[in-house]
C-alpha cells in the first residue's frame, strides 16, 4: 500500500468553512447562554469569525482591503466592549444579577 | 507544513469556541475565547496578514479580553445555574446547527470550485507598511470616523460607570 | 567529514536549535544571578553585606535557592480553583520567556563559514510581537489573583490588570517615536539604523539622534517599564503591607518561583528593548579604534582591582577567591584582543553592558524609592504619562516630517 501523501497546503475554502463553524458556535452561544457577559463574548466570537473571512478574501484577491475591514471591526469591537461592559457593570449594580432572563423589565 | 499548522490551529480554535459555549463559568469562557483569538492570529499569519495578526493579539486578546476578565473578576460573577431550557432544545438545536454547517460548507465548496491553495508567503501585502498606506490614503475618512467613535465610547463608558453624584 | 559537519550545522533547524539552547541557557542563568546581584546591590546600598554564606561572596546562592524552591513542598490550598491556579504561573512564565526570541544581541556574524544573525528570529513585526506578549502577560497575574480565592490576591490581580492596561498606552506611544526615526518595526533594523556617529563623535543613538532626540521618550518608556514589570515604585499588586503578598500569596515552591522568574525575565526584556530602541543596540559609544580597546581596559581594570584586594584580604577566603576571579577577568579581557573573536565579542560586550546598566537602574530604584498610593498611580498614568507621551509623539512626527 503506497503511503498516503500528506497535503502540503489547504485550499482557501477550508478557512471559510472554519469561519462558518466559529460563527455558528457564536450564534449558539448567543442563543443558549443566559449570563449577560457570556452572551457578549459570543458576539465577540462571531466578530472574530467574520474577521477570518475578511482576511481570507483579502488573500484570494491579493489585496490589503480585507485587512482594513478587519482593523475597523477590531476598533468597533473595542468601543463596543468599553460601552457594553460599562452597561453590564451598571446593570449588575442595579439588579444584582447577570442572567438575561431576569433582566426583563425596563423599570426597576 | 502549512496544512499541519492549519489543521492544528483550526482544531484549537474550534475546540476553544465550543468551550466558550459550553463552559458554565464566565472566566473559563473568556479564557477559551482568548484561545480562539490566539489560534486565529496564527491563521492570519498563514494568510499573510502580519499586522492584523499582531493587532489581533494586542487589541483583542491583550486589551478587550483583559477588560472582560477584569469585569468578571470585579463582579465576582459565579457559574451559571444549569439552563432551564432542557434537553428538548438541545436535541432540536444540535441537528439544526449541524445541518446549517453542512449547507454552508456545501455552498462554499460549490461557490469556489477551484479555490487556490493557501501557501504561506505567497501574499505579502499585509505588512504594517501596506496596511498603513491604505489606511491613510483610501480609507482616511473611515479611519477618522472610527477615532470619533472611540471618543464617543470613552465618554459613554465614563458616564455609565461613574458614581452617582448626590 | 569537516565539510559535512559544517553543512549540518548550517541547516536552518539545527542552527536554530543550537542558538535556542545557547540563548535559553544564558538567559536562565542570568535570571538566577540577577536575583543574587539584586540582593547584593540592595544590601550594599542599605549598608549590609547581603548573601555571603553559600560559596565565595554568596556566589552559589542562586543554586541553593533553586534547589530549595524545587524541593519544597508544593502546597495546593483546598479552596482554590485548581485548573487556573496551576495554569496561571505557567502563563506568566511562558509569555515572559518567549520575548527573548525576537531580541537581537548583535550583528550578522560568521562562524566557521556559517553566516548567522545573533538573534533567534528576525520578525518584521518584532515590536508588535513584544507588545502582544506583554499584553498577554497580564493574564498570568490576573488569573493567579482570581483563582486563589483570597480577597488580597483578588485585589492584587485587579490592581495589576488595571495598572498594566493603563501603562501599556504610554509605553506604546513612547515606543512609537523612535520607530518614526528608524522607519521599521524589525528590532534588528531599528538597531542598525542607529549605527555611526554625528560630527564624528556623538553616537547616532535614538536618544541623541537628530532631528528629534528621544531622551524624553526614553524616560517615559523606562517609567512605563517599571509599571509593566510591577517593580517598585509601582509594585501595588504585591504591596506587602496592604495585601500580604498580593497575587502570589497562595503560591509556594516552584509555582512561586515561576512568578519570580517571570518578573525578572520581563525586566530583562524591558532593558533589552530600551537598549535596542534608544541606546543604539550593540553599537559602541565612541568611534571604532578607541571602542575596540574599551572592553579590554574595563576587564583589565576589574581584574587588577580584584588581585589588588586579594593581596590585602579583608576576609579569610579573599586571598584565594579574589585572585582567581582577577585572573579570570584578565583572561576575558585579553580574549577581546583576539581578532578572530572580536566581531562576536565586541557587539555582545556593548549590548550586555548597556542592558546591565539599565538593570542596575531597576535595582537602584528599588532600593531608593517608596511606593505610590494606588490613586496616585492611576492619576500619574492618565494625567501625566499619557498627555506627555502624546505631545512627544506629535513633536517627533513634526520634526521627522519637516527635517528628514
Amino acid at each position: 500500500m503506497p503511503p498516503i501523501p500528506l497535503p502540503t497546503a489547504v485550499p482557501l475554502t477550508y478557512y471559510l468553512i472554519l469561519s462558518a463553524i466559529l460563527f455558528a458556535l457564536g450564534v449558539a452561544g448567543f442563543l443558549f447562554r443566559k449570563s449577560l457577559i457570556t452572551v457578549f463574548m459570543s458576539i465577540e466570537l462571531m466578530l472574530n469569525a467574520v474577521n477570518l473571512t475578511f482576511v481570507t478574501f483579502s488573500y484570494q484577491h491579493k489585496q490589503v482591503d480585507g485587512h482594513l475591514f478587519t482593523f475597523f471591526v477590531m476598533v468597533v469591537a473595542a468601543a463596543e466592549a468599553a460601552v457594553g461592559l460599562a452597561i453590564i457593570l451598571t446593570v449588575f449594580k442595579n439588579r444584582g444579577t447577570l442572567a438575561v432572563d431576569e433582566i426583563d423589565s425596563l423599570k426597576l | 507544513m502549512d496544512a499541519i499548522l492549519f489543521f492544528l490551529f483550526a482544531a484549537i480554535a474550534v475546540v476553544s469556541a465550543i468551550n466558550v459555549v459550553v463552559q458554565r463559568h464566565p472566566i473559563s469562557s473568556a479564557l477559551s475565547l482568548v484561545g480562539v483569538m490566539g489560534s486565529l492570529a496564527v491563521l492570519y499569519l498563514l494568510l499573510g496578514a502580519e499586522f492584523i495578526a499582531a493587532a489581533q493579539m494586542i487589541v483583542y486578546a491583550g486589551a478587550i479580553m483583559v477588560l472582560f476578565v477584569f469585569v468578571i473578576m470585579l463582579l465576582n460573577a459565579g457559574a451559571e445555574k444549569s439552563p432551564r431550557k432542557g434537553w428538548i432544545l438541545t436535541a432540536v438545536a444540535m441537528p439544526l446547527l449541524v445541518l446549517f454547517l453542512g449547507m454552508v460548507s456545501y455552498i462554499i465548496q460549490r461557490g469556489f470550485p477551484n479555490a487556490p491553495l493557501v501557501v504561506f508567503g505567497q501574499f505579502t501585502g499585509g505588512s504594517p507598511k501596506d496596511v498603513g498606506m491604505a489606511l491613510f490614503t483610501r480609507y482616511l475618512l473611515p479611519f477618522e470616523i472610527t477615532s470619533v467613535l472611540i471618543l464617543i465610547a470613552i465618554i459613554g463608558a465614563v458616564v455609565l460607570a461613574r458614581k452617582e453624584m448626590e | 567529514m569537516n565539510v559535512d559537519l559544517i553543512s549540518i550545522l548550517g541547516n536552518f533547524y539545527v542552527l536554530t536549535l543550537i542558538k535556542l539552547g545557547l540563548v535559553a541557557g544564558v538567559l536562565l542563568t542570568a535570571l538566577a544571578y540577577l536575583q543574587w546581584i539584586e540582593r547584593k546591590v540592595i544590601a550594599h546600598i542599605q549598608l549590609r553585606v547581603g548573601p555571603t554564606r553559600v560559596g565565595p561572596h554568596g556566589l552559589l546562592q542562586p543554586l541553593a535557592d533553586t534547589i530549595k524552591l524545587l524541593t519544597k513542598e508544593d502546597l495546593m490550598p483546598s479552596h482554590v480553583n485548581k485548573f487556573f491556579y496551576v495554569l496561571a504561573p505557567m502563563v506568566a512564565v511562558f509569555f515572559a520567556l518567549s520575548a527573548i526570541a525576537v531580541i537581537p544581541f548583535g550583528p550578522k556574524i560568521n562562524v566557521f563559514g556559517i553566516e548567522t544573525y545573533m538573534q533567534l528570529s528576525d520578525l518584521n513585526i518584532g515590536i508588535l510581537f513584544l507588545l502582544a506578549l506583554s499584553g498577554m502577560g497580564v493574564y498570568g497575574i490576573a488569573l493567579a489573583g482570581w483563582s486563589s480565592n483570597n480577597k488580597y490576591s483578588l485585589i492584587g490581580g485587579l490592581r495589576s490588570s488595571a495598572q498594566m492596561i493603563s501603562y501599556e498606552l504610554p509605553m506604546a506611544l513612547a515606543i512609537a517615536s523612535p520607530l518614526l526615526l528608524a522607519g521599521s518595526l524589525s528590532l534588528r533594523e531599528i538597531a542598525e539604523s542607529q549605527a555611526g556617529f554625528m560630527l564624528g563623535f556623538i553616537p547616532r543613538w535614538s536618544i541623541f539622534q537628530m532631528p528629534a532626540p528621544q531622551l524624553m521618550a526614553f524616560v517615559l518608556f523606562m517609567i512605563a517599564g517599571f509599571a509593566e514589570t510591577n517593580r517598585i515604585p509601582f509594585d501595588l499588586p504585591e504591596a506587602e503591607n496592604e495585601l500580604v503578598a498580593g497575587f502570589h500569596t497562595e503560591y509556594s515552591s516552584m509555582k512561586f518561583a515561576s512568578f519570580f522568574m517571570a518578573e525578572y525575565a520581563n525586566m530583562v526584556t524591558i532593558c533589552c528593548l530600551a537598549t535596542l530602541l534608544f541606546l543604539g543596540g550593540w553599537y559602541p559609544i565612541v568611534p571604532s579604534p578607541v571602542a575596540d580597546y574599551i572592553p579590554t581596559l574595563v576587564h583589565l581594570a576589574g581584574g587588577g582591582m580584584l588581585i589588588f584586594h586579594g593581596l590585602q584580604p579583608a576576609r579569610k577566603w579573599d586571598k584565594y577567591t579574589m585572585p582567581v576571579f582577577g585572573v579570570a577577568f584578565l583572561a576575558v579581557g585579553l580574549l577581546f584582543l583576539v581578532p578572530f573573536l572580536q566581531p562576536i565579542l565586541l557587539p555582545l560586550f556593548w549590548f550586555i553592558s548597556k542592558v546591565g546598566i539599565l538593570l542596575f537602574l531597576f535595582i537602584w530604584v528599588r532600593a531608593t524609592l517608596p511606593r505610590f498610593r494606588y490613586d496616585q498611580l492611576m492619576h500619574f498614568a492618565w494625567a501625566f504619562m499619557f498627555p506627555v507621551s502624546v505631545v512627544h509623539l506629535f513633536v517627533t512626527a513634526f520634526l521627522v516630517a519637516l527635517l528628514k
